[in-house]
């Protein structure tokens, strides 16, 4: 019929522009916990987080084959890395000390995890987050009704994915430990030395994690694992777990902290099934920390 | 075609798209990046139905893309973003008759502005992961992937078209 009038079109859309920027400004301001956008946020969850579900399910034999459609480029470097990580691992098969320590150090966990009650609940991942968003997040399919709720750990059966940031009822989201948000308190498997490891935001391909070690005199090695020190009661990242391996180590006299690169065991490019803990067993948990939140 | 009608098959396709864009084109990514066919959907509303439906398209998608699960961001970015997409647009586009070729210009300017306008916000609000050099390896990806999907724009102006032939706003 006819084009509305300039005034109305830009009243309309100066309206759009403010409520956006009114929902952005209480979003931001509220910090991570107890924003007002949150009810909302959880109120989408509950309805799209089986409709995301039931997408992927329904959608699976087509999304079976995506690695032919993955970049080449990313292939490539990561058959390179490959190639230099198989020369590594044969010269540390030379040092089959240092090796038969790990060993024990990874059936110790392994045991831990059997011994110690964690009882995990498994989870598909049913969305990812895209590079346009800058935030390494996915939504799994288990929610509180499986006892998921904010702060638990996220493992696999490579090591540590990441932790739950907001669960609804049947659908939860992960902050993987690539995001540049994430801060995960991290040991050397050698020298049980503390750091702090932190995402790096890369938000296409695989993602490293920089490890920082509280002890600036100790110098970690390349080679060396790298397992989640911990915090009380499991939250938000129950001890042991293993998470990557130091790939490069930078020094430099200006800062106080030794830097290396560390290269996730997880392949998050390609997450499928993950495990959330849900709960260490009364028996084995610290009685002191029950009921405390972290 | 009734107003309620109307909102109901726009409430669908936006749901749709979402979903489609988080869970399953997901799988194809290229270093990341998911085609945005939530951007592509107000792109076709625009050329259909002019910037002032777009922009409210656009706010309506934009919202979802930021509540939906697995999105961690500030809320309203998206919606921002594809509200300007939307009015921007339909702008351009009436002052322009537009065959495909034209639709792809809309296609990628539109792509451009909303990943940049989105990734602005990010800047401003200090976001994690978010810095320029991630910004400038992110857009044109981005771009080139949403002209990819072009054909879809196309499809849904046709479909919309058909479904409201004598309606233009």
């Amino acid at each position: 019929m006819t084009t509305p009038e300039p005034r109305q079109t830009r009243t309309g859309v100066g309206l759009l522009v403010l409520a956006c920027v009114t929902i952005i400004t209480l979003d931001a301001r509220h910090g991570e916990s107890s924003s007002p956008v949150d009810p909302l946020r959880t109120a989408v969850a509950a309805v799209l987080g089986p409709v995301e579900d039931g997408a992927t399910a329904a959608l699976s034999p087509v999304t079976s084959l995506p690695g032919h459609f993955q970049d080449v480029g990313y292939l490539r470097a990561e058959n390179a890395r490959l190639e230099a990580a198989k020369a590594t691992l044969e010269s540390q098969l030379r040092a089959a000390d240092a090796n038969r320590h790990r060993d024990t150090e990874l059936n110790g966990i392994a045991e831990l995890a059997d011994t110690s009650g964690y009882r995990v609940v498994p989870a598909q991942v049913v969305a990812l987050g895209s590079a346009q968003s800058f935030s390494r997040t996915v939504t799994i399919d288990a929610g509180t009704s499986s006892g998921i709720q904010p702060d638990l750990t996220v493992i696999n059966a490579d090591g540590l994915v990441g932790r739950v940031v907001a669960a609804t009822r049947t659908s939860a989201t992960v902050l993987l430990i690539v995001d540049g948000k994430s801060t995960v308190g991290g040991r050397l498997g050698e020298s049980m030395e503390l750091g702090f490891l932190d995402g790096d935001g890369n938000v296409g391909g695989d993602g490293t994690l920089r490890l920082s070690l509280v002890d600036h005199t100790v110098s970690p090695s390349v080679g060396d694992t790298v397992l989640t020190w911990g915090s009380r009661n499991g939250a938000p990242y129950i001890p042991g777990v293993p998470i990557g391996e130091v790939v490069h180590v930078r020094s430099s006299p200006a800062e106080l902290t030794e830097t290396a690169t560390i290269d996730p065991y997880v392949d998050f490019s390609s997450l499928d099934v993950v495990a959330v803990v849900t709960s260490v067993s009364a028996e084995t948990a610290n009685p002191q920390a029950q009921g405390e939140d972290r | 075609m009734t107003a309620a009608v109307r909102i109901a098959l726009i409430t669908v396709l936006i749901v749709v798209t979402v979903t489609l864009q988080v869970s399953i084109f997901s799988h194809f990514s290229i270093r990341g990046v998911v085609p945005d066919l939530a951007l592509l959907v107000v792109i076709s509303v625009a050329l259909v139905r002019g910037p002032n439906y777009a922009a409210l398209v656009g706010f309506a998608a934009g919202l979802v893309l930021d509540l939906a699960p697995p999105a961690d961001h500030t809320a309203g970015r998206w919606a921002l973003s594809l509200v300007l997409v939307g009015y921007l647009t339909g702008l351009v586009k009436s002052d322009t008759d537009t065959p495909v070729l034209g639709s792809l210009l809309m296609v990628a300017s539109g792509a451009f502005v909303g990943t940049s306008v989105f990734a602005l916000t990010g800047l401003v609000l200090r976001e994690p992961g978010i810095d320029v050099a991630a910004a400038i390896e992110v857009i044109p990806v981005a771009v080139g992937y949403d002209l990819l999907m072009a054909p879809l724009v196309i499809a849904l102006v046709l479909l919309f078209r058909r479904l409201e032939p004598a309606e233009r706003w």
